[in-house]
């Protein structure tokens, strides 16, 4: 760190948190004094005071949040492997589709008769949600992957419910499977039971057997699983938990790897969420809100949440109340303006290339694991699907570990990969290239990775072990960070 | 890496000290090896009762959220207050002062396995 200048070098700028900055004089904005009493109402709630707000100048805030904006790494900055996120490009266009006027500027509690055009967008998306995934009713509300699977286990708990089986309240989870499945089914009111994964990666049919009884309501499961692998018994797997009264729940995290070319509700899936900022390119995280609709099959299909958009005649009809439903869950239709650009990426692909995504992704994964599988312990051999998994087996004899690769890689200019997920494999290192990437860039994170074994081969480990040495911060102090978080700005 | 002798393990890492029918728990120095820095330890509710093999805490290391589960079943009578400031301890005192919780014991019990074999089963 600096203590006198700004500037670092080459006009990278180090910079204080807005609190260190303040000089308390100036503020953006002038504001006149309050010239009359308060009326006794609001007295009591006069600031007794001052609210600790840091006093800047308007270039000086701007500053401020641009100079961090230019530290961070984004998908338009570099390659971004991130395996089990699918960080693709979110293309231009589904930005200025979800932009025009027409569509960015309406109310969410406008008449039904006045946002027909928009409602027909919304409702083309669920049928073509219906079909990519063989799950032909779908709701758009969920606002985010994990409430998406929030409504599945309602749903799948309603429809028990429904028979008057009221016992099934335990879901079954493979250890392979994504943290957000046994919190979403917990708070479902269900109890998980972790299902061991065999040794291939895949699920254990035994085990699954000796788990399912008459208390099991659902089974949830990714497919392509977390370690890359297709589940190759899925068909099994199904009709195994069908035949013992339960349903199967698909994560769609991976619908990256199957899109136009295999469909979940084919293989005996009875409910999917679509995390649409992973296949269909809206934007991750504080890009946009996140929204996760859910397709199910006609057995879940009374249990939809409300409101549902149904079509009569030549209108789109916004149903608010439904006798079966879970109720609502979202304060509205979903995340309109993400959901527009879903419907933009799946359109510039259309039905009958939409298989390419899937097919660009795999090959992509493949290409990755092809180049790397002599240099890096593969713990799965074979071929993979969107994503590939290595360890760092080879490379902890030289005493370099997962951590080490993964800050290297900072250095050499790419983004890490996942890093110790999935929590079944030893030291994992998750490659998920999308399609969105050339062979170009693909090679360079490639010759990256080599350049890395090589290194541990050759014994020099020094700048592995103090690896980044390049960005403006250098290796974090996480489990300081974890164990004594500051969080607050202490005032004065 | 450290294996004391007058323990039991189970096979999901966790060691077991028993005295009569009180037993102390906490999780092997390869369970803490393997999990990295340990930065919060979710402990149980004094009076809770847990069967063998049942997810009774919680560790999160930098790396990974991991359930314990536990070795014996019974009633737990003490937890670990210290780890809540302290969680680190795990790391540097698996067997000690990282202990986990203390349980009386109703006398059931998943599969536990000796100095012996559990270094055989991390050899394995």
């Amino acid at each position: 760190m600096t203590d006198d200048y700004s500037g670092v070098s080459g006009m990278q700028h180090e910079e204080a948190l807005l609190f260190e900055h303040a000089h308390e004089a100036a503020t953006p904005i002038s504001l006149p004094g309050i010239d009359a009493e308060l009326p006794d109402a609001l007295n009591g709630f006069r600031r007794s005071r001052q609210a600790g707000i840091p006093g800047l100048s308007e270039p000086e805030s701007v500053r401020h949040f641009v100079r961090l904006s230019q530290w961070n790494h984004s998908i338009e900055t570099g390659f971004y492997p991130l395996g089990s996120c699918t960080m693709k490009y979110n293309p231009r266009v589904n930005e200025q589709l979800a932009r025009l006027p027409g569509l960015a500027q309406l109310h969410p509690d406008q008449p039904e008769e006045s946002v027909q055009g928009v409602l027909e967008l919304l409702y083309e998306l669920q049928q073509w949600l219906g079909e990519i995934t063989g799950l032909a009713h779908v709701t758009l509300t969920p606002a985010a992957g994990a409430h998406g699977e929030l409504a599945g286990i309602m749903m799948i708990r309603a429809y028990h419910d429904a028979r008057g089986d009221r016992r099934r309240r335990t879901v079954l989870v493979p250890d392979s499977a994504h943290g957000t499945n046994p919190a979403s089914a917990a708070l479902a009111g269900m109890q998980t039971i972790e299902i061991k994964s065999a040794a291939n990666g895949r699920i254990d049919l035994d085990e699954l057997r000796s788990r399912l009884n008459d208390e099991v309501a659902a089974l949830m499961l990714t497919n392509p699983n977390t370690t890359g692998m297709f589940e190759s018994d899925i068909a099994e797997i199904c009709r195994l938990v069908h035949e013992a009264g339960g349903l199967v729940y698909g994560d769609g995290a991976n619908l990256n790897a199957l899109v136009g070319v295999a469909r979940p509700g084919d293989m005996g899936i009875d409910c999917l969420h679509i995390n649409v900022h992973k296949t269909f390119s809206t934007p991750h995280g504080g890009g946009g809100p996140g929204t996760g609709p859910v397709a199910v099959n006609d057995t879940l299909a009374p249990f939809l949440p409300v409101p549902k958009l149904v079509r009569e005649n030549n209108t789109i009809r916004i149903v608010h109340r439904d006798e079966r439903s879970i109720g609502s869950i979202f304060g509205s239709i979903g995340q309109t303006g993400v959901l527009l650009r879903a419907t933009a990426y799946i359109a510039a692909f259309g039905r009958d290339a939409l298989h390419r995504i899937a097919e660009d992704a795999v090959l992509n994964a493949n290409y990755i694991l092809a180049r790397l599988k002599d240099a890096y312990h593969v713990p799965f051999p074979g071929l993979c699907k969107h994503e590939c998994l290595l360890t760092d087996e080879k490379q902890e004899r030289h005493g370099v570990k997962t951590l080490d690769i993964a800050k290297r890689l900072i250095d050499l200019g790419f983004h890490p990969m996942t890093v110790y997920f999935p929590l079944i494999v030893h030291g994992a290192m998750l490659i998920e290239p999308t399609e969105s990437e050339s062979r170009e860039t693909i090679d360079r994170f490639c010759d990256a990775m080599l350049e890395i074994a090589r290194q541990c081969e050759a014994g020099d480990t020094e700048a592995l072990h103090q690896a980044p040495l390049m960005p403006i911060r250098r290796r974090l102090d996480e489990t300081l960070a974890a164990r004594k978080p500051v969080l607050v700005w202490p005032e004065d | 890496m450290s294996i004391p002798a007058d323990l039991k393990y189970t096979k999901e890492h966790e060691w077991v000290r028993l005295e009569d029918d009180i037993a102390t728990l906490g999780i092997s120095d390869h369970a803490q090896e393997a999990l990295g820095d340990i930065v919060f330890v979710e402990l149980p509710e004094i009076g809770r009762r847990i069967a063998p093999g049942e997810a009774f805490a919680v560790v999160e290391s930098v790396k990974a959220v991991s359930d314990v589960y536990a070795p014996v079943g019974g009633e737990i009578i003490e937890v670990n207050e210290l780890l809540e400031s302290e969680p680190e301890k795990i790391n540097t005192d698996p067997y000690g002062a990282g202990w986990i919780a203390r349980v009386k014991t109703d006398g059931s019990s998943a599969e536990l396995l000796d100095e012996a074999a559990y270094t055989l089963f991390l050899e394995e």
